[in-house]
């Protein structure tokens, strides 16, 4: 096979395969293994066809076509002639041979509409919450099912297991492919978004060695963020999501240090932050700031966006970034969005401020043991000067955390108070894992 | 499609049939059966004896064992039963979202098999 050809069918596989498997689905009546089938057909001919006859136009449209063939072809080999069969063969004596059809490839309607019915089945809340990233991100990134297995690092057979009890539970619960009716809208949506966002953090929490072979999670999330944005262009939160997304993966290159050790945002080299997705993010968070209906995804992104502006950590607007936590938390009051409050008014006024706050949230019983409100303490007891208190807090902090990475670093924190150097740092405030 | 909506529930946290809230949410059934079958939608419906008049029956070994009771020991048990042609799985989850006793308990919506 000449590289051309491969390459150009490698780039279909990857670009073009999930919005020709959306359209398919739509075509043969929801049913997503014959559509998957029929698609792994037609690439099996392309691998012949295109080297002979060359690379087609429109990839996308040779491939819709060809593999509508397949389907007719294996529903007549089933002797399934249903009204599948008929739709098909209709649609078949239209094809104007190998170019494109044009209500087909009309970015604009029936197809971007294929594949947003396809994201909102792939996400739909019947189905179990991993099969829904998983499903997600196979069919709508155009991942193999040993990419998929890659990415959420379990076996190749699990994952399979996984996939295939995602589509039997579509087919056989019905679960429709369709943008939701206004009155199921807002609460799918959310679960879209939902979705996106865990597919990020699982690629954002990654640090293991392994990400490096790893179908990047983070640049697959970003793009089907981009997609939903622009299929749903006036949906505040989304733009809030992309934004988010695309401004905390500016840090990215910033976040791991030599060894592949994790950098806090207070420690990061800023020159590294990536300017473009940081541009790219704002721009995102203006449209859907002039939407004005705000919500979480809006306010996190401006949180991350006022870092993205700050020159350093101490030049950093904390009135700003507290006074958005303050809203954050009106609308999700978690407890790590209140410590992230408490230590921003801390850092923005005086230590004393942040650690009234903490004080207040450490009579709940339920974060008596809650790592993240200890740290934060010992964070600024250093800064207000009263090292005594802060080693005591380390100390708690560290006896709370299940988690040996976190006890190594805070461990590290408390060694430096004892040479007498300070410093504070908030968690992050990205995702709640 | 048909979907089972199989009702789930705690007997002992369903309030006494005697009560005013008994009789409340047994007009709540009433309502609910008669706005489905007002939809259409409904194939068949039928709410079941305590489940204390329930016998499981297993046959093991060629010897047939009779238990008194329903089959696991569950808090929850299955009380009643609708039968309905959905369009899809939103439309039959809808419906299992207005069942009476969902604030307590819980139903499974399950598609039934077609033998075509």
């Amino acid at each position: 096979m000449s590289p051309g050809a491969t390459v150009a069918l490698e780039r279909a596989v990857r670009e073009d395969g999930p919005r020709v498997l959306a359209t398919l689905i739509r075509h043969l009546g929801g049913d997503f293994p014959l559509a998957e089938d029929a698609l792994q057909d037609a690439y099996a001919a392309a691998l012949t066809a295109w080297p002979r006859d060359g690379v087609p136009a429109v990839p996308a449209a040779w491939l819709t076509t060809a593999a509508r063939r397949r389907a007719i072809d294996r529903l007549r080999h089933a002797r399934a002639l249903d009204a599948r069969v008929r739709t098909l063969e209709t649609l078949a004596r239209r094809d104007p041979g190998d170019t494109p059809d044009p209500i087909d490839m009309d970015e604009s309607s029936a197809l971007a509409d294929d594949r947003l019915r396809l994201l909102f089945a792939c996400c739909h809340p019947a189905l179990a919450l991993s099969s829904r990233t998983a499903l997600t991100v196979k069919s709508l990134g155009g991942l193999t099912t040993a990419q998929t297995a890659r990415a959420f690092l379990v076996s190749d057979a699990a994952m399979y297991q996984r996939l295939v009890r995602a589509k039997r539970k579509i087919a056989a619960a019905g679960i429709p492919y369709r943008v939701p009716p206004d009155e199921l809208l807002p609460e799918r949506l959310a679960g879209v978004r939902l979705v996106l966002y865990l597919v990020f953090t699982e690629g954002h929490t990654a640090s293991e060695g392994e990400a490096l072979t790893r179908p990047d999670l983070c640049v697959e999330a970003i793009r089907l963020c981009r997609l939903l944005a622009r299929l749903m262009p006036d949906d505040a939160e989304t733009l809030g999501l992309l934004a988010l997304v695309l401004l905390t993966d500016a840090r990215r290159a910033a976040r791991t240090g030599a060894g592949g050790a994790a950098i806090d945002l207070e420690h990061q080299d800023r020159r590294r932050w990536d300017a473009e997705r940081i541009a790219e993010g704002r721009a995102a968070l203006t449209r859907a700031g002039r939407l004005r209906r705000p919500g979480a995804y809006q306010l996190k992104a401006a949180i991350a966006e006022a870092h993205a502006r700050a020159p350093s950590w101490e030049a950093t607007d904390w009135h700003r970034i507290g006074a958005l936590y303050a809203e954050l938390h009106r609308r999700e009051p978690t407890p790590v969005v209140a410590v992230n409050l408490a230590v921003a008014a801390g850092l923005a006024d005086a230590p004393a401020t942040g650690l009234r706050l903490l004080d207040a949230l450490r009579r709940e019983p339920a974060l008596d043991d809650y790592t993240p409100l200890h740290a934060a303490r010992a964070e600024l007891l250093v800064r207000a000067g009263d090292l005594r208190a802060a080693d005591g807090a380390y100390e708690r902090a560290i006896a709370s955390s299940a988690n040996a990475v976190q006890r190594a670093d805070l461990s590290a924190r408390r060694e430096r108070l004892h040479r007498g150097s300070s410093d504070t740092r908030p968690e992050e405030e990205t995702p709640p894992r | 499609m048909l979907h089972a909506l199989l009702v789930y529930g705690d007997p002992s946290a369903a309030p006494d049939y005697e009560s005013p809230e008994g009789q409340a949410e047994f007009q709540h059934w009433m309502q609910y059966t008669e706005e489905l079958t007002k939809s259409g939608l409904l194939s068949r419906g039928e709410a079941l004896q305590p489940h204390q008049t329930a016998t499981t029956v297993r046959v093991r070994a060629g010897e047939t064992l009779l238990t008194d009771g329903p089959f696991a020991e569950t808090k929850e048990v299955l009380g009643g039963f609708y039968l309905v042609e959905v369009p899809d799985v939103d439309a039959a989850l809808e419906w299992a979202a207005k069942m009476p006793n969902i604030h307590y308990g819980s139903v499974e919506v399950r598609p039934v098999v077609s033998f075509e």
